[in-house]
């Protein structure tokens, strides 16, 4: 029978009470007394010399307050990067200024140039309007290996070239790579693209910044995945504001997916102002600013290479990916095509040598960083796609291909330095044959022919390194900041308790999750516990969510907090009971001493700590309260696998998805039917970049896919409704929980199985089409059916 | 948006006035006017609101003809047009329940959106459009994208459309927007079939002679074997290329056709 609470059980998050009824505090929620409202005057040019701008007739204008250009941040720093990817040469990696606003040029589509503060949004629109601008617009690039060009248009002219780095991995394996490719019995070689992204969360970027002169202390309230680290970057690189002065909240955050881990340039302008101003100073994004402003994600092209021997063994793995930076180096940028993308390419098979080599290229585009997956889908697209190819060239089945090569054996070092702890490759797909009914696929494709369509199965695996950490290693690997995570757990006198997580929830249910584990720990009722996250003023420094982290790191932390709570708690009941500590047992709330009815409940306990009148204070001091910090020993290791059927209408090329099948081991679970929901949420995201969504520029930088008129979302009746499943649950060996993380499993192993699935279709009616890049869009099935 | 005067009459008299004073504009539902003036992409001094005139609102059928206020919204099209069923099914597709409530007949054939339904229907019906001023044939009416045959202030006040035998509209959405990538309009009268097509051509909404031909002598998909539109002149964009859209005209038609059956 299914736990009705604690660890396994599906309360309803309690959360969605006040997000469906309109009690939601969200950024936007949020207005000071007096506060003013910037419009920032953002380029409609993708690549320009700024020549003048002359804010004289819009500073005349109704209502307007300051209008601030470069010259007035000349004093503040630009927005830093936090990953340093040093190339396979030994060089670190070209590194440009990202000043606030545009200094001398403007080098993407949206940049801001000018702020303009005034007492009303539109007041600050119309000044906007009345700047006069003279941008000499010079030739963009756009196309990556265009921009790699000897006589490429430069976009910083300060750097040698379009070049960040070329990164190889593993560099003292390539020749090896080299030789095993050349020596093979069969290569099977693909060129693809992974298409460029907009995250588009429902609720778009907001900031305000506020100064109290008193105390003299800023305040950013913003839309973020991770307080503390937009914190210490503005604080520390930008503004030069020391971190006991600068408090960073995050409310409610509708949705993240990545694009509000980063620090942002109107969050340190909104700040710099509303103390230059002593007025707090607000920023909401229309949709089309987020567009033109939100980090965008993916975009690589890449050709890989699968070498195999006479036994259909892999024996190497090579690449070539180009990974669009965009004009600017936004947060992790440079980590996402090289330390989440490169790692993960051994996936779930044993292939002895791997060589990556990425050149990530700036171009007069929106900056590119992490999205949903990031890296990893990439990874696993290819990867997946390719052993797909090598499948039909070589005649055999596609899962008995990957059966005879999966890793079977934990832990299990990659020959691209990953240490995989635990996981069983066969069993999800043992389950996934059985669940997607695989058995019955040709029975249904004759059935979908009868009526006139093409039936196609796509099948695939993946593997994704979460729970990002731990601090050693990804401080060898570039990062600039720790990955740890921070708990502190209160326990008030009555019994109740606030958790105070470096995790941040933006949608993932933490509120709801979170308490069932020291449910779970304590034997208490979960609604005893109060989840507090996203102010750097009551949260001990935390790393945030991303990276399906949460449970894993921050998760972890909790737990070690209150293993600290109950160890001192079983002190005092020990006192309390007259017994020795070492006979106290903790369960369903109340601590016993073993072998005789003596015992004390939970909140006597508790009541003990903060009114110690019997007490042991010679042995502990009063009151109940606890931090920790959990630094894991390795990442997490969540695989599964995914089946994919497709309908495809020969006469327009669309694409219908009639069954989706997902097993995953995500180890320990806390909340069922909250993890069913993240995978249902990243299917729909990846199901999104395999059919519809694709951002595009025009050769001369301007973003054509600006809207929703033209950037395709997918819509409920867009995808299946899905059978998922967790139950192969391979438990992480190197945490408490023995949790693996879930956020991104869904948008990763996705789309290679749609696309999979399309081949699969084009091909059983005859149609010899090896490969369509995403999105599959009607018009391009169609194209590549026509040779 | 900029600032305008806005203004919302209850009788067409009143609208017509208000419409003669300098940069004025008609709004009807407002489901492109309203997104345009947000992105400060129009500026009109005076909007003239169509919504309070009760006497270009509602539909009926008399005497084989199906007569549309041009101030009724697509949903009440949508549950009126029973005499009509292929342009109640059209209406009941167009957007979706925000704009079927608020967007009107009226301002979708005045907009002659180059991706709208309603002129494929118009067109395909042979419909009347009817102003404040005239009575306008549909293929005078349709004058290329964006562009129509009414003057400044002119005032849809109806569409009369003959209620035809069999009439079918198919419609491939483009993924992002779902307005008509190519939606065809087929639609079967005593003295002959005709077909209208919308999304594809740079020219906007167009009729496609050779299959009405065809289709004249036989009302059948097989008619229509080995008649194709030409490439040339077709939208090319993001989500399909004129030889796409092209060849979508002919997988639409018979579809159109096989469905009115």
């Amino acid at each position: 029978m299914p736990k009705d609470h604690g660890i396994g059980a599906s309360p309803k998050r309690r959360e969605d009470v006040r997000f469906l009824t309109g009690a939601g505090n969200y950024t936007d929620d949020i207005n000071l007394p007096g506060q003013a409202y910037v419009h920032f005057l953002r380029s409609d040019v993708a690549h320009g010399k700024i020549n003048r701008i002359d804010t004289s007739d819009a500073e005349k204008m109704p209502g307007v307050i300051r209008i601030f250009t470069a010259a007035d941040f000349e004093a503040v720093g630009g927005v830093p990067c936090g990953w340093q990817v040093t190339d396979r040469f030994g060089e670190s990696m070209q590194e440009p200024k990202h000043p606030v606003l545009a200094e001398g040029k403007v080098r993407h589509v949206g940049e801001m140039i000018a702020g303009v503060i005034a007492e009303t949004p539109e007041q600050a629109r119309d000044a906007a309007e009345a700047i006069v601008l003279d941008i000499d617009e010079l030739p963009a690039v756009v196309d990556m290996k265009a921009a790699l060009a000897e006589d490429a248009p430069k976009v910083h002219d300060d750097l040698k070239s379009n070049l960040c780095y070329d990164w190889g991995f593993v560099e003292e394996n390539r020749e090896a790579v080299d030789e095993a490719i050349r020596n093979a019995a069969h290569v099977t070689t693909l060129e693809l693209v992974n298409n460029r992204l907009v995250a588009n969360p429902m609720e778009t970027r907001v900031a305000i910044g506020d100064y109290d002169r008193s105390s003299d202390e800023s305040t950013l309230y913003t839309t973020s995945q991770n307080p503390h680290v937009i914190r210490l970057l503005m604080g520390a690189f930008v503004l030069g504001i020391p971190e006991h002065k600068l408090r960073v909240v995050a409310p409610d955050v509708g949705g993240g997916f990545g694009s509000k881990i980063f620090h942002y340039a109107e969050e340190a302008f909104c700040t710099f102002a509303a103390k230059a101003l002593n007025r707090p100073v607000k920023w909401t994004a229309s949709r089309s600013e987020a567009f033109m402003s939100d980090a965008q994600g993916r975009d690589h092209v890449t050709k890989i290479e699968l070498a195999l021997d006479a036994d259909n063994n892999f024996t190497a793995i090579r690449t070539e990916t180009y990974a669009n930076m965009g004009a600017y180096l936004s947060t992790f940028a440079p980590s996402v095509p090289t330390w989440l993308h490169g790692t993960l390419m051994a996936g779930n098979y044993r292939t002895p040598l791997i060589y990556v080599n990425v050149k990530a290229v700036f171009t007069n585009t929106v900056p590119v960083d992490a999205y949903r997956g990031a890296g990893r889908p990439e990874a696993t697209f290819q990867l997946e796609r390719v052993i797909d190819k090598a499948a039909r060239e070589l005649g055999v089945d596609p899962i008995a291909l990957r059966r005879q090569n999966f890793i079977t054996e934990f832990p299990y070092a990659t020959p691209v330095a990953l240490e995989y702890d635990t996981g069983n490759y066969h069993a999800t797909m043992d389950k996934l044959v059985e669940l997607a009914d695989l058995a019955g696929f040709e029975a249904r494709r004759k059935e979908s022919e009868a009526r006139g369509k093409l039936r196609g199965l796509g099948v695939n695996c993946y593997i994704e390194a979460c729970g990002i950490a731990p601090s050693n290693l990804v401080g060898q690997l570039g990062a600039r900041a720790g990955l740890y995570e921070s708990a502190t757990v209160r326990v008030n006198a009555t019994g109740g308790i606030v958790v105070m997580t470096g995790s941040h929830s933006h949608g993932q249910g933490h509120e709801t999750s979170f308490p069932q584990v020291i449910a779970e720990m304590i034997g208490i009722d979960e609604g005893m516990v109060e989840i507090v996250h996203g102010d750097t003023s009551k949260v001990p420094m935390g790393m945030g969510t991303y990276g399906s982290r949460s449970i894993a790191v921050g998760g972890s932390a909790m737990v070690r907090a209150t293993e600290k709570i109950i160890n001192k708690a079983k002190k005092i009941a020990a006192h309390l009971l007259e017994a020795s500590e070492a006979d106290i047992e903790l369960k369903d709330g109340a601590f016993s001493v073993a072998g005789t009815d003596k015992s004390v409940a939970w909140g006597d306990v508790c009541l003990a700590a903060y009114v110690p009148h019997n007490y042991p204070l010679e042995d502990i001091e009063p009151g109940l309260e606890e931090t920790a910090f959990y630094d894991p020993a390795n990442f997490t290791y969540p695989a599964g696998a995914y089946a994919c059927e497709v309908e495809v209408d020969p006469e327009t090329g669309k694409v219908s998805i009639e069954r989706f099948t997902a097993t995953d081991d995500f180890g320990n679970i806390i909340n069922p039917m909250i993890v069913d929901g993240q995978v249902h949420g990243g299917l729909g995201q990846g199901i999104g970049q395999a059919l519809l969504e694709n951002c595009v520029y025009d050769e001369n930088g301007q973003l054509l896919s600006a809207s929703f008129m033209d950037y395709a979302m997918p819509r409920a009746d867009d995808v299946p409704f899905y059978t998922v499943d967790h139950s192969c649950a391979t438990p992480c060996t190197h945490n408490p929980l023995g949790v693996k993380g879930c956020g991104e499993a869904g948008a990763i192993g996705s789309p290679p199985a749609v696309v999979n699935a399309v081949i699969d279709a084009l091909q059983s009616g005859g149609f010899k089409v090896d490969h369509i890049d995403m999105p599959v869009s009607p018009s391009r099935v169609w194209a590549a059916m026509q040779g | 948006m900029y600032n305008f005067e806005f203004v919302k009459p209850t009788t067409l008299d009143e609208a017509v006035a208000a419409l003669a004073s300098e940069e004025a504009q008609v709004l009807g539902g407002g489901q492109t006017l309203i997104p345009t003036l947000k992105q400060r992409l129009a500026a009109p001094a005076k909007l003239v609101s169509l919504s309070g005139i009760d006497e270009i609102r509602g539909v009926s059928a008399e005497g084989g003809v199906l007569t549309v206020g041009g101030g009724t919204t697509h949903a009440a099209v949508a549950a009126g047009a029973g005499a009509y069923p292929a342009l109640a099914a059209l209406a009941g597709n167009i957007g979706d329940p925000m704009v079927r409530n608020r967007g009107t007949i009226g301002g979708s054939v005045a907009n002659n959106d180059p991706s709208a339904d309603y002129p494929a229907a118009v067109l395909a019906s042979g419909a009347t459009v009817v102003t404040n001023t005239r009575e306008i044939a549909a293929d005078d009416f349709f004058q290329g994208m964006f562009t129509t045959a009414l003057n400044d202030g002119e005032i849809i006040t109806a569409v009369k459309f003959p209620i035809p035998e069999a009439a079918n509209y198919q419609k491939f959405e483009q993924p992002a927007s779902r307005f008509a990538l190519v939606g065809v309009f087929v639609a079967k009268y005593a003295d002959g079939v005709r077909v209208a097509v919308t999304g594809a051509s740079e020219d906007g909404v167009f009729r496609w002679s050779e299959a009405e031909e065809a289709l004249s002598s036989s009302f059948a998909p097989e008619a229509l074997e080995g008649l194709s539109v030409p490439a040339e002149g077709m939208i090319s964009d993001l989500h399909g290329s004129a030889a796409y859209r092209a060849h979508l005209v002919g997988v639409m038609t018979r579809r159109a056709v096989a469905a009115a059956g």
